[in-house]
């Protein structure tokens, strides 16, 4: 049977705020445990929660940049139930009137463009840690993370492969740094990702049964993951057996998922608005201001770039899939607007290819964007061939210096002596005749041995355009 | 006239004269609590007393003092205070040394008060009569084999048997009013968002509102000068500007409108209870009054509203006595679920399981719409109520409690218990402040009458319980002493 897989995702995003969400305690990661929890994220008996207006913003920014519906009035809820780095017995959490309502976002799979629904996002804090490994027969808890601003985005079940899902997940991942307002550090838990899977033959409009997959802390394991539990769900069915609801974890070390508790095992969290806290009142005057000051989404950038710069739609879409990576571009463009398209080739080309075989991150790149930018105008500007060019960035990448620094002290300038050129050439058609007569016989192809042999000669550095029309004026 | 029997006014005019300082009043306190048998105090803080007691003499000496300076009162134990143990009347947290101060505590302190101690109450504030208490239950200072009301029954029992000057409260459902009617001092529930709730162990807090317990109402406005204004840290609390509450003490009320609603003088109300407040509406009448009957048809739902509301809010805000952060915790749990059960249910006391229980099941999947939500449609109508009758009065005018105070031990079913705040509970459910204030006695036991007021009135209502305590002394009867 040919089985069709559904997806649905829901992020938790944190929200890069310096304080948290109920209380005035830093958000900073890697402190010292429960250096970080005041009276009000411990628990202590009496502390009241205050809610802390830039998490409001940060929401909303996100609302506008996925053309969602801002509830204006929204409210926060309790979800009741007991772990001990749950402080209060309930994380405050928003159930019935989320701030962000329905919403979506445009995802490209194999060069097939659909829109992927966003169904809600709400505020929320964070629990606190329990490690399980650090004592004897004990567990600790740090309760630094509790109370840590989180914006739970959660998708509609609209995607239908594992690539699709990673495809959202990273759409929504460059969004959330775009805006500001999460940094998607995916190894400290800025940014985690749940998967709800199921699986329907092929062409049934009922949903199946789904599992909720959880402990996902990066795009290939989100991949892996989803095929993992797609294959379990398979085997299930097609041996006749039922799917049941359950939420399972995912174990990247042995790659495998196991239960961790069924639906029927589920804690009835018993929410109920939050007497605590006031409805949140957004005003028409926030909402105006916080769109003006939207930055330039990444659609909105891509459509510049293919407009302005005249970049193909899969150069524009590469280079603002991540902000990183198109503050690179863009910093390169500064002093090359006219070279665009040869800035996008090397940032997608050369450049992607040694990040990743050295497995940095853009940000970590010993070539900064203005020394690249640097190297691509001296190919614009005819000082050296884009060959040439390829063992410049070997050197640049080095540590060797500056494009202008290279050139200079290995001596790799174009010849654009004309007079120089014509000599060489001279030379090789003499020391050639058989080519030659090839040549004038019709032998198109015979130019490119000309060629070589000149750069040979020259070292690489023979201007080739030059060097092309030197060569066929004297042959012909 | 004995310091314990003089007013906060009268004390503060004494210590300005020299009379006598802040060290000896503190003393004479401190001396009758240890004579006391009233079981009104859970922890004196004798040291902490004498010390501030000290340093208000010296600000008296050296002119920078205000009215509250070198007042001694006692605290009720819902409220945090740094480095002392704050109960709550539980078990629960017979540990727990507060690392923080309420704000309701610092402001007290601000005010350069002396604090004597934390006060007995019932379990959580869950209860009429203080017998919810772990440490036990408090006497009525005018009949030590009754019951001095709850949950402030500490506070109630400290103030009437002149073991303190003044104290604070928390009314939830009635928690100030009717012990104050019940032991015959003057008790205000101000309006919901008056005070600030932070540092106080919640309960319902929707409901939840601290205010003082005092002899006379002009005290009961000087200690509210203190408590009340917009807190940053309690986001419920209003941003609302507050006025001098002793500024209009002496306005005149005639002309006043009293509404008296005729729900609150049907069935289950004690004759003798009617009779002394009847007499007491006929004085305002005689001070140029003008009494109307109003009817509040959705009050008799108010029990069943506030027993959905509060165990609702309840269930959920005790979740964090866990056994695991601080607290009580039972010995060797042999697991996290056991450890939760035992020290739940060995920390917390019957009546509080019973309130998370019942909390804990109305909030449940697919019993929330049939209660909270349906509780919540009740409150609105029983809000709706008020604001008619405010429309036409000025005032609402009732009992507090059906009944005197009651025999130490005599109810024991708890639904009969919660009839004993019928009265009070619709101006929690609405908001309202209300206030309990004396108004004559029943075989021997005082009897409270109880003011409603429109949100943010409480000067008006230290008015008229002010212009009452000018025409009448039941607030100056004190309890014979041995």
């Amino acid at each position: 049977m040919e089985w069709e897989t559904v997806i649905g995702l829901e992020i938790h995003a944190q929200l890069s705020t310096k304080s948290k969400i109920f209380s005035s305690a830093s958000t900073q990661f890697g402190q010292a445990p429960n250096s970080q929890a005041c009276a009000v994220d411990l628990g202590l008996p009496g502390v009241l929660p205050v809610l802390n207006v830039e998490a409001v913003n940060k929401a909303i920014k996100f609302g506008l940049a996925v053309n969602a519906h801002i509830n204006q009035r929204n409210i926060f809820d309790r979800k009741n139930y007991f772990y001990p780095d749950l402080p209060k017995g309930y994380q405050i959490s928003q159930m019935d009137l989320p701030i962000v309502g329905e919403g979506e976002i445009e995802i490209t799979v194999d060069e097939t463009t659909k829109v992927v629904g966003v169904t809600r996002a709400h505020l929320e804090e964070d629990a606190g840690k329990s490690v399980h490994d650090m004592f004897n027969e004990y567990t600790a808890v740090d309760l630094n993370r509790a109370g840590t601003p989180l914006l739970e985005i959660v998708s509609e079940p609209d995607m239908r492969s594992a690539k699709e899902a990673v495809a959202y997940a990273k759409k929504i991942h460059a969004l959330v740094q775009y805006i500001g307002i999460c940094d998607g550090n995916m190894q400290e838990g800025s940014f985690r990702c749940d998967a709800n899977v199921s699986i329907r033959p092929m062409g049934q409009e009922k949903l199946g049964t789904r599992a909720e997959l959880k402990n996902i802390n990066s795009f290939k394991f989100l991949e892996r993951a989803i095929n993992l539990e797609v294959e379990r769900q398979q085997d299930i069915l097609e041996e006749g057996g039922e799917v049941v609801q359950e939420t399972r974890l995912y174990d990247a070390v042995k790659h495998q998922t196991r239960s961790m508790r069924s639906k029927e095992e589920a804690n009835d969290y018993r929410y109920f608005p939050d007497p605590d806290l006031l409805p949140v009142e957004i005003s028409d005057e926030l909402l105006a201001s916080i769109k003006e000051n939207l930055p330039e989404l990444p659609v909105e950038k891509k459509a510049r770039f293919i407009a302005q710069l005249g970049l193909n739609e899969y150069d524009a879409d590469v280079l603002t899939s991540q902000k990183s990576l198109a503050d690179y571009f863009e910093v390169m463009l500064e002093s090359n607007e006219k070279n665009a398209k040869l800035c996008a080739n090397w940032v997608m080309g050369e450049l992607s290819a040694s990040l990743n075989k050295h497995q940095l991150e853009i940000e970590e790149s010993p070539v900064a964007a203005a020394a690249l930018a640097q190297l691509v105008a001296r190919i614009g500007d005819d000082t050296i061939s884009g060959k040439i060019a390829k063992d410049v960035f070997k050197a640049m990448w080095e540590g060797e210096g500056s494009a202008d620094e290279i050139i200079e002290s290995k001596g790799l300038k174009q010849m654009t002596d004309t007079g120089a050129i014509e000599a060489i050439v001279d030379e090789i058609i003499a020391n050639n005749a058989p080519q030659v007569e090839q040549f004038k016989s019709g032998n198109e192809k015979i130019l490119g041995f000309f060629v070589g042999q000149a750069m040979k000669a020259t070292g690489g550095k023979a201007n080739p355009k030059l060097l092309n029309e030197l060569l066929r004026s004297k042959l012909n | 006239m004995s310091i314990y029997t003089k007013t906060i006014a009268q004390l503060s005019q004494g210590l300005k004269d020299k009379e006598f300082s802040s060290v000896e009043i503190t003393q004479h306190y401190l001396d009758r609590i240890k004579q006391s048998d009233l079981n009104a105090f859970i922890t004196v803080t004798d040291e902490l007393a004498m010390s501030q007691a000290r340093a208000a003499d010296e600000k008296i000496a050296a002119g920078t003092s205000n009215i509250l300076t070198g007042i001694p009162y006692a605290h009720k134990d819902i409220f945090c205070t740094q480095g002392v143990k704050t109960s709550a009347g539980s078990k629960m947290l017979d540990n727990f040394i507060s690392p923080y101060d309420a704000t309701v505590s610092h402001q007290l302190n601000q005010a350069d008060t002396v604090m004597l101690g934390k006060v007995n109450m019932d379990e959580f504030a869950m209860g009429s009569s203080n017998e919810n208490s772990f440490y036990g239950a408090v006497k009525n200072p005018w009949n030590t084999d009754k019951i001095p009301g709850g949950s402030s029954g500490g506070s109630a029992a400290a103030v009437a048997g002149g073991l303190s000057c003044f104290a604070t409260g928390t009314d939830t459902g009635g928690s100030i009013r009717q012990p104050a009617s019940l032991c015959g001092i003057t008790g205000l529930k101000p309006t919901y968002g008056r005070v600030s709730r932070y540092g106080m162990i919640a309960y319902a807090s929707s409901l939840d509102q601290a205010g003082p317990m005092t002899k006379t109402a002009e005290d009961a406005a000087i200690v509210l000068n203190a408590m009340a204004g917009f807190d940053e840290k309690d986001s419920t609390s209003a941003e609302q500007a507050v006025p001098d509450y002793t500024a209009n003490l002496n306005d005149s009320i005639q002309g006043l409108t009293i509404g008296l609603p005729k729900e609150f003088f049907s069935e289950g109300l004690d004759d003798e209870v009617a009779t002394q407040v009847m007499n007491a509406v006929k004085e305002f009448e005689a001070m140029g009054a003008t009494v109307k009957e109003i009817s509040l048809p959705n009050s008799a739902y108010a029990i069943p509203t506030y027993y959905i509301v509060a165990p609702c809010e309840c269930s959920s805000n005790l979740s964090r006595l866990d056994g695991v952060r601080y607290g009580y915790r039972c010995d060797e749990p042999k697991d996290l679920e056991d450890l939760y059960l035992r020290s739940r249910s060995e920390g917390f006391g019957a009546e509080v399981k019973r309130r998370i229980m019942i909390g804990a099941y109305a909030l449940s999947a697919g019993y929330y719409d049939a209660y909270y939500l349906k509780a919540q449609k009740t409150r609105h109508l029983i809000s709706d109520d008020f604001k008619k009758a405010f429309a036409e009065v000025d005032v609402i005018m009732g009992p507090v409690s059906p009944t005197t105070a009651f025999d130490l031990g005599s109810v024991k079913d708890p639904v009969s218990m919660y009839l004993a705040d019928i009265y009070t509970l619709s101006a929690n459910l609405a908001g309202l402040p209300g206030m309990s204030i004396p108004a004559g006695f029943s075989n021997k036991l005082p009897v409270g009458l109880q003011l409603i007021g429109n949100y943010w009135s409480e000067s008006k209502l230290l008015n008229i319980a002010h212009q009452f305590q000018q025409q009448t002394d039941w607030h100056q009867q004190t309890p014979q002493e041995d």
